[in-house]
């Protein structure tokens, strides 16, 4: 971390993108929110735009909104601290988005954990199977807000 | 789950390694591609002690979920502890007082050099030499101690609580600590005759499991093994928290990315957190060791992430919250999780053997990865 660090115009990054962008500010890190059928074009135009170049996903999740699903993804530099945090939202009965994984090799870990954990389907990954859980879990999501189970789970 | 052993008609055999293995540290379970005896694939197949610790602390309050946390990656439960702390505090704006940031940096580093020492003996029993591993144990139970006497625990520390620390230091701990410091910088000096020089460790471990730094950012590696890269990555250096920024401390860094060089990285780190403890233990200031917070937490709404340098990288513990007393969701960004990813693009095209090598390397602790 020797190098000087250079500010972002998360302004100029959004209106330089390749596809529809929303920028939220005000909170820690800038968001970005992205339809999900944009992500891809997203993704590669933060891996790749000379400005950015984001090759350090360091946080691949999403959340549960009971109405919605959330994927999160947590960008940053590798040398600078670039972090920016994107944002999509997935249709709950059916979640779906395009794998990140030929990018960010990371994600091919992290997706499979939210695969079994949320049940999105992520497109184009490689090797899309249970990671964490056992086998015969498929379809059962135990990070969604509805799960219930009466042997694994203890209500406090 | 288990596969059974399978020979094909082209030759490969599929192994289980695990999820009952002495190289696996704890139950991690592997199911390996060979050819004769070269490694085409490793599969790791997680979850043997997943407790869903995320899904638990959505209903645990914020004072609560840190006590969770301590069962994660239980050499480094200090600054697991200290990574959720630090998001409560930064989420509800709390000024933690000098002395108990000092206390928090010392026990951390205090915890770095008994998890690298712990690693340094299983490495070197993962290779085939028995008497490191009684060497590092030694010397761990004298940090054991320490931790004993001021945090009434050995292992699952819980000492570090939003706000600053749970109770002041033991009144034996300067002295302790600085008993502990001479001694330990003569055993690290042993630890070089044992094994640093040693040539058949050397030839066990060098060009063995080279991981180039692209393929450390992109595989999101961090930690020692991601700076034997190449890649200084410390968060401690990146974004320093606590009273980091004003202590004198280099980031070691080496360029091969072999085991060997993952190796030399882990023994200067101790040799660095030995002059950081060196540095604050005369200098802890007085004052109290612990703002004054409400008893019952409610964190604004919104969304908090804070990240520390766990003895195996970089923690992210990631809360969002609904501004109740629980989160709504929390997740914890685990170093050995990503690290563990890489496994297989280091491991392949190796023989069988240095798989061990490769995984001593990585430092794995299990329920760090699986949570």
């Amino acid at each position: 971390m020797n190098e000087p660090q250079t500010a972002v115009d998360w302004e100029a990054v959004v209106a330089h993108a390749p596809v529809p962008v929303q920028l939220i500010s005000g909170t820690p890190w800038p968001e970005l929110h992205v339809e999900a059928p944009n992500w891809p074009d997203l993704a590669q135009f933060l891996r790749t735009a000379p400005e950015l170049q984001l090759d350090y996903l360091f946080c691949l999740t999403c959340v549960d909104w009971k109405t919605h699903l959330t994927m999160v993804y947590h960008l940053n530099h590798s040398r600078q601290e670039r972090v920016v945090v994107v944002k999509s939202q997935l249709d709950r009965d059916q979640p779906q988005i395009a794998s990140v994984a030929g990018i960010w090799r990371t994600a091919e870990f992290h997706e499979r954990e939210v695969f079994e954990m949320f049940g999105v389907q992520f497109l184009g990954h490689p090797d899309l199977r249970l990671l964490i859980l056992p086998e015969g879990w498929e379809g059962r999501n135990p990070l969604r807000k509805d799960y219930e189970d009466p042997v694994n789970m203890i209500r406090l | 789950m288990l596969q059974e052993i399978t020979s094909t008609d082209t030759g490969c055999l599929t192994i289980n390694v695990g999820p009952q293995h002495p190289s696996t540290h704890g139950v991690l379970h592997l199911v390996i591609t060979l050819s004769g005896e070269t490694i085409l694939r490793v599969d790791p197949h997680l979850g043997y002690i997943h407790r869903s610790i995320e899904k638990m602390c959505e209903s645990l309050s914020y004072r609560q979920f840190i006590y969770v946390t301590s069962r994660m990656d239980y050499l480094s439960s200090h600054i697991n502890n200290h990574g959720c702390a630090l998001c409560v505090e930064q989420a509800l704006q709390i000024e933690v007082p000098p002395r108990a940031q000092v206390i928090r940096v010392l026990m951390d580093e205090l915890t770095r050099m008994a998890s690298h020492v712990l690693w340094w003996g299983a490495m070197a029993m993962d290779v085939g030499a028995i008497t490191p591993f009684f060497h590092a144990f030694r010397e761990r139970e004298l940090i054991n101690e320490i931790m004993e006497e001021t945090c009434g625990a050995r292992l699952t520390m819980n000492y570090m609580v939003p706000g600053g620390v749970m109770f002041d230091l033991h009144p034996n701990f300067q002295k302790r600590v600085k008993d502990f410091i001479p001694f330990f910088k003569s055993k690290l000096d042993e630890y070089d005759e044992l094994l640093t020089h040693n040539i058949i460790f050397k030839q066990r471990t060098q060009h063995i499991g080279v991981l180039s730094r692209e393929d450390a950012i992109s595989y999101g590696v961090t930690g020692p093994t991601a700076r034997a890269s190449g890649w200084a990555c410390d968060v401690r250096k990146r974004v320093p928290y606590e009273c980091y920024d004003r202590l004198r401390f280099e980031e070691v860094v080496e360029q091969a990315g072999d085991c060997y060089a993952r190796y030399l990285v882990r023994m200067g780190e101790m040799r660095q957190s030995l002059s950081l403890v060196e540095q604050l233990i005369d200098n802890i200031p007085q004052g109290d060791f612990q703002a004054k917070t409400k008893a019952v937490l409610k964190l604004p709404k919104g969304e908090f992430y804070s990240r520390v340098e766990t003895a195996r990288g970089e923690f992210g513990v990631y809360i969002v919250s609904e501004g109740g007393t629980t989160p709504y969701r929390i997740k914890f960004r685990s170093p050995g999780f990503s690290n563990l990813s890489a496994l297989d693009h280091m491991a392949r095209g190796h023989k069988i053997g240095d798989l061990v090598a490769i995984m001593g390397s990585l430092d794995l602790v299990i329920p760090d990865i699986d949570r």
